[in-house]
């Protein structure tokens, strides 16, 4: 019988197992950042073991530093603690560090794949849950917690079990106005945010095909957000050309090797999956969540669902809690909430393609009077050069949002940028969760196409209503 | 780590489902460099009504006298989701907290919480139920927890539970992982030796 994706990369790996134990694999790459890594090199350091795979290891500063000024004395006092640490750290430990002010520097996420550190085929794990993202290279990548981090550390391995595999297949093409992230936010109100628990998801079909890697790392970077710590994707001609010549990857004739085993990984025709989701993607319109977890969402167009009609009482009671929190009334048009923010970034949409979708909606526009602030935050420093070039900038910086310096930022608020309770923000991040950009401050998670249309009219708007 | 043998204590009942760490411990306290003293903020956004946590929120189920002292939590659907933050098993643990029963657990918080000594404890809906139904008509009942007997028991009411083995033998031992791993040093090494010129980062 055939293998998927998943099994293949996975066996490949597979160091040794007891009988009776989950197998130990392998692990090719670990990336690592200032607030899970702490712990681990102090446990590592007490215990008076070394680092085994330092060339394996690559480490960034993302979570908590200043999006104003690429230096430590920007940060908040507690966070450059975390920030010397890792410098101490690495330098300690040798592992290579993208460190402030370093042109390589920026969110884990985005630099891994934009170095040619993420490959087809790897183990890649890094301690943030938001691992999944380079699983769109083809790579077996999950997010771990800081033991495992010092496990990796100390081993280059991992203990693993087999999770049961899950297709979804996206038929058709996405429609004008609608990306990658309108895709991963449908499938994931289809699945809720427990739907995948178990599962390593591989996204396939024609509408995952035609996507950039930008927009296959977007679908990837949420599978987290259905319960799925892996989101795979078959690599083909636009990962390897995407991969070909970045700076930490293969060269050459090592290329070519590499590629040729490249090509083999993908899903056999007789491989079976435990679950199998078939989404129309063409049928898909452009998405805005309007509860607390990402699985709270509806289109554009649609309304605030009605917790008197669900029939589960544990969901109802999410779904009440969530509109209490999120003050919106049962069965109102999502459409026309006012907006107080708006956050373009993070490790879900913060390449350079996304800078350039909400470019082209911003482009001679002005953002409404409404918007108390608009952030433009770069994902990495070659995301903000490579924008620059491209005079990205001026018409974000024109229509009166602020251009920032690359950083996890207002995602998940561990730095300065942070909404106040009650504002409502339309933000292209991953979660919503109660509090999480700020303390009793509102998250509407959507494209950043979506989030530049919300910042011009001041309120959740409909995109395709300002394409030309 | 910890060894987890047999427990009882206090169980307090946390009525939601999809509790994410975030809820469990907010990203201010993510700043610290050592495990310890995250306990103090435990659900602090729930827990306290004021951000220097002076003010107990009297509301919730942690504040409440009957409650004190709690070393099992009992909640509902995909408890630990979102962030892969270890400090949420951390500040659990730190509170007083030895297991944590719910129909069912997030991936990563399930690896994070048993790395750490803390059991994920799952059990069906209806279980969990009855005792949701205990717990807030007796506030202060105790669970008893048997990880030898694979066994629940509180109030007469009588569950069992499963557990990986490996997992399982691992918190009845308190066995630490890397050192277990390390036993097999020969099987890396065979397995670094195969691996292909590729796989290493450009310098």
């Amino acid at each position: 019988m055939g293998k998927t994706l998943y099994e293949k990369v996975y066996d490949s790996h597979i160091v040794f197992q007891q009988e009776g134990e989950l197998p130990t694999l392998f692990i090719d790459r670990h990336l690592v950042h200032e607030v899970t890594s702490p712990q681990a090199f102090s446990g590592l350091e007490a215990a008076g073991r070394k680092l085994r795979h330092p060339e394996l290891t690559l480490a960034t500063v993302d979570h908590d530093i200043s999006t104003h000024e690429q230096t430590i004395d920007a940060c908040g006092p507690m966070a450059q603690q975390q920030l010397r640490a890792l410098l101490d750290n690495t330098r300690k430990f040798g592992v290579r560090l993208f460190g402030l002010g370093d042109p390589n520097q920026g969110i884990v996420h985005i630099i891994g794949p934009q170095t040619g550190f993420t490959l087809p085929g790897t183990t890649l794990v890094c301690g943030d849950s938001h691992t999944a993202t380079h699983g769109a290279f083809g790579a077996l990548a999950f997010g771990i917690g800081t033991s495992e981090v010092e496990h990796v550390m100390a081993t280059q391995t991992l203990k693993q079990g087999r999770y049961k595999t899950m297709k979804i297949q996206c038929e058709g093409q996405l429609q004008k106005g609608c990306s990658a992230k309108d895709l991963i936010l449908a499938i994931i109100g289809r699945l809720t945010t427990a739907g995948g628990t178990g599962y390593a998801v591989e996204f396939a079909g024609p509408a995952v095909r035609a996507l950039s890697m930008e927009g296959r790392m977007t679908l990837s970077n949420m599978a987290i957000e259905f319960g799925a710590t892996v989101g795979m994707i078959a690599p083909d001609e636009t990962t390897f050309e995407y991969i070909k010549g970045r700076m930490l990857a293969p060269k050459n004739e090592d290329f070519e090797q590499a590629m040729a085993y490249w090509k083999t990984l993908k899903s056999d025709d007789d491989a079976t999956f435990d679950a199998v989701v078939t989404i129309d993607a063409s049928a898909i319109e452009p998405q805005v969540t309007w509860g607390t977890n990402p699985g709270q969402v509806c289109a554009v167009t649609g309304c605030v669902p009605v917790p008197d009609d669900i029939q589960d009482p544990v969901v109802a009671k999410s779904c009440r809690d969530a509109l209490a929190y999120i003050d919106l009334k049962p069965g109102q048009p999502i459409a026309g909430t006012p907006v107080d923010y708006v956050f373009i970034g993070s490790c879900t949409n913060g390449r350079i393609e996304d800078f350039r979708a909400a470019a082209e909606i911003l482009k001679g526009r002005k953002i409404a009077p409404s918007i108390q602030l608009a952030l433009a935050v770069p994902g990495s420093m070659w995301v903000k050069e490579q924008a620059e070039r491209e005079g990205l900038d001026k018409i974000f910086k024109d229509a009166g949002f602020e251009w920032r310096l690359p950083g996890c930022s207002m995602c998940l608020a561990m730095n300065d940028d942070r909404a106040p309770a009650g504002i409502r923000v339309a933000s292209t991040s991953n979660r919503n969760f109660v509090g999480r950009q700020g303390k009793g401050s509102r998250t509407h998670l959507m494209s950043p196409a979506t989030a530049a249309a919300c910042a011009v009219k001041g309120c959740i708007a409909d995109v395709r209503e300002l394409l030309q | 780590m910890q060894k987890f043998t047999v427990h009882e204590g206090v169980a307090v009942p946390l009525d939601s489902a999809n509790i994410d760490t975030d809820q469990i411990i907010p990203k201010q306290f993510l700043l610290a460099v050592s495990r310890k003293g995250f306990g103090k903020h435990l659900f602090h956004d729930w827990r306290y009504l004021d951000e220097a946590e002076t003010q107990p929120n009297p509301d919730f189920n942690l504040n409440k006298p009957e409650y004190q002292g709690a070393t099992i939590l009992v909640a509902r659907d995909n408890f630990g989701n979102g962030s892969s933050r270890e400090h949420a098993p951390w500040a659990l643990m730190d509170y007083g907290f030895k297991a944590v029963i719910a129909p069912s657990f997030a991936m990563i918080f399930n690896n994070n919480a048993l790395g750490n000594g803390l059991l994920p404890l799952r059990l069906t809906e209806e279980e969990v139920d009855q005792l949701f139904n205990v717990l807030t008509e007796k506030p202060g009942t105790t669970i008893r927890i048997s990880l030898e007997d694979m066994t629940v028991d509180c109030a007469g009411l009588h569950f069992t539970f499963t557990l990986d083995e490996f997992r399982r033998h691992c918190l009845l031992e308190g066995l630490d992982a890397i050192s277990l791993t390390l036993m097999h040093d020969k099987e890396i090494r065979a397995y670094e030796a195969s691996m292909p010129k590729w796989k290493t980062p450009e310098a």
